[in-house]
């Protein structure tokens, strides 16, 4: 399985050979090992994945894209550490993360997670939803406002730090749950679908202040998405998964120069990449 | 604007509005058909004699006796209440085994208990205790067991990725998010208790408001009896008042205070 999908990578068809690119050099960060995953309900087995192998490397941006369904938010659960696989292993830094059905957490400590679903604690303010990781490592109160403050500016919710959820719309929920998630400065951000809810110039702004911090952070980052311009334009590579069982069936290198301006998107190689892409996901359809 | 402010305003006026009509309905109804006070007395009768009961002294102390035993009840229950509720509701196996003793517990009617706990523990104020506390438990206790339960799985995932501590993940996530259900245990139970209290007091015993509506009926004074009942009902009301600003001091997060103010707002 694993030389299988290490031959599906493809290389984008820009005349440069396809080293590691900027920002993104380093040892392995991330190792998935023949991750698979069961679920066994009343009703139903479902292999939601099989044979998953892929090595993300530090200060490396992945894209996942798939269709609905297809085990996304499986994967990423066990990469945070909620969901222990069925097979294969998860190596953060090159420690396992999980030892049978248990978890290390000394591995996954400077962890960012975004959800699907916002999971803002409507007790708490959006100031203190946003520091939330940091009162519970223990920072000062008067350090982690600021630091609330200031997230909540950098994802356009200044003014409303004092509000509570409720008061919010679902877009700006999903902020503030990224804003939570950016608050401990993550060397590894794991964001599942973040800005769907977002229409598309705040979608647009977002990417390009999600490159910036992690370009500024290095942080890794996994990051899955529905949108393929999104991935395209994010990713360093874009993993496209197959549904039932969910597998890897490509990884797309994409060559542009980070940090990359909106302007990209306009680039002939970019279309063709984007294009690609899409024939691909159709093609899933029918399974 | 001026919109919301009348509608915040509405009940304000409609409340005064509706009881001024219905008192002179019923002192029109009285006079009218000539009804004997024995039967009911009209309004102006009964406040007369609302007046005299409240400045008799005698009635402070029923009522005081009333209040202690409600609210004796009502905070035993509590604090069991939310013991066992949150036992039962982290640890399923004892609560699959207890289920049919809970259940059984739950129908019998424990308002029948009374001449029971009057035979164990006397005419005076533990047995009356005892039953508003029987009667306040079983809402909260049920609730609180249901509220353990009901934290929402997406959250508990956002502590479990942050690396929190058990103490942290109760204190940030399982307490707040149980202490709505426990509000609304306490405001069925507040006023369950009450009940306990009064049905307690009708059994037996010679203190207390409930005693003294039995009093005034064996007098056949139906306008103090009146009065008492009056009596009973602002003590049940301030009771329920009273939790229910806890929880909006407590909760005010919670959609059911901020619901009921949009809704007056
Ligand atoms: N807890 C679970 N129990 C049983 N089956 C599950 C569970 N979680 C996921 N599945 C199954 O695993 C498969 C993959 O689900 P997953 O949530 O990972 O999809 P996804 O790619 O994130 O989809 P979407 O894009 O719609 O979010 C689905 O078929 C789903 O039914
Ligand atoms: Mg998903």
């Amino acid at each position: 399985m694993a030389a299988d999908s290490a031959e599906m990578v493809e290389r984008t068809a820009g005349a440069r050979q396809a080293g590691p690119p900027e920002g993104a050099s380093g040892p392995a960060k991330l190792e998935l090992i023949g991750i698979g995953k069961e679920f066994h309900t009343k009703r139903a087995h479902t292999q939601a994945l099989s044979g998953i192998d892929l090595t993300i490397r530090d200060g490396e941006f992945v894209s996942v894209i798939g269709r609905s369904g297809c085990g996304k938010t499986t994967l990423l659960r066990m990469l945070a550490g909620l969901l222990s696989p069925s097979t294969g292993q998860i190596l953060i830094e090159g420690r396992s993360l999980w030892n049978g059905a248990r978890v290390d957490t000394s591995v996954v400590s400077q962890l960012g997670v975004v959800f699907q679903e916002a999971n803002l604690f409507p007790w708490y303010s959006v100031a203190e939803n946003i520091a939330l990781p940091l009162r519970l490592r223990g920072d000062g109160k008067a350090e982690r406002l600021a630091r609330a403050y200031e997230l909540a500016e950098l994802v356009g919710l200044g003014g409303f730090e004092r509000s509570y959820p409720r008061e919010l719309s679902g877009g700006m929920r999903q902020r503030v749950a990224i804003a939570r998630a950016l608050s401990i400065r993550p060397k590894l951000l794991l964001m599942d679908e973040p800005f769907g809810a977002l229409d598309a110039l705040t979608r647009e702004r977002m990417n390009l202040e999600l490159q910036r911090i992690a370009l500024a952070t290095a942080a890794t980052v996994v990051f899955i998405t529905h949108d393929i311009t999104e991935a395209v334009f994010l990713g360093d590579r874009v993993v496209h998964l197959t549904p039932r069982p969910g597998r890897i069936r490509q990884v797309k290198a994409i060559e542009f120069d980070r940090p990359r301006g909106i302007d990209v998107q306009t680039e002939p190689g970019f279309g063709a990449i984007v294009r690609d892409l899409r024939h691909a996901l159709d093609e899933d359809e029918g399974r | 604007m001026s919109r919301e402010r009348s509608r915040k305003l509405l009940p304000w006026v409609s409340t005064p509005l509706i009881l001024v009509v219905f008192f002179a309905l019923w002192e029109l109804f009285v006079r009218v058909y000539d009804v004997s006070e024995l039967v009911l007395p009209g309004p102006a009768t009964v406040l007369e004699s609302l007046v005299q009961v409240v400045t008799d002294p005698a009635t402070w102390d029923h009522a005081r006796v009333t209040a202690t035993e409600t609210i004796a009840g009502f905070l035993i229950a509590l604090v069991s209440g939310v013991a066992v509720g949150v036992v039962l509701g982290k640890v399923p196996w004892l609560e699959l085994s207890l289920r049919p003793m809970i259940v059984a517990s739950q129908v019998v009617p424990k308002v029948a208990l009374i001449p029971l706990f009057v035979i164990w523990f006397g005419f005076g104020m533990t047995s009356k205790v005892i039953m508003a506390a029987m009667l306040a438990f079983f809402p909260i206790m049920l609730n609180v067991q249901l509220g353990v339960r009901s934290v929402d799985p997406g959250q508990r995932e956002v502590m479990r990725s942050l690396n929190s501590t058990r103490w942290q993940t109760f204190t940030h996530l399982e307490l707040k998010s149980t202490m709505p259900y426990v509000f609304a245990g306490m405001e069925v139970g507040i006023v369950l208790a009450i009940i306990g209290t009064i049905v307690g007091e009708y059994l037996g015993g010679n203190e207390g408001l409930g005693y003294l509506v039995v009093r005034t009926l064996n007098e056949l004074n139906a306008p103090a009896l009146f009065a008492t009942i009056i009596l009973l009902s602002v003590l049940g009301l301030l009771l329920y008042f009273v939790v229910n600003g806890l929880k909006r001091f407590f909760i005010p997060w919670h959609e059911s205070v901020y619901g009921q103010q949009d809704a007056n707002g």
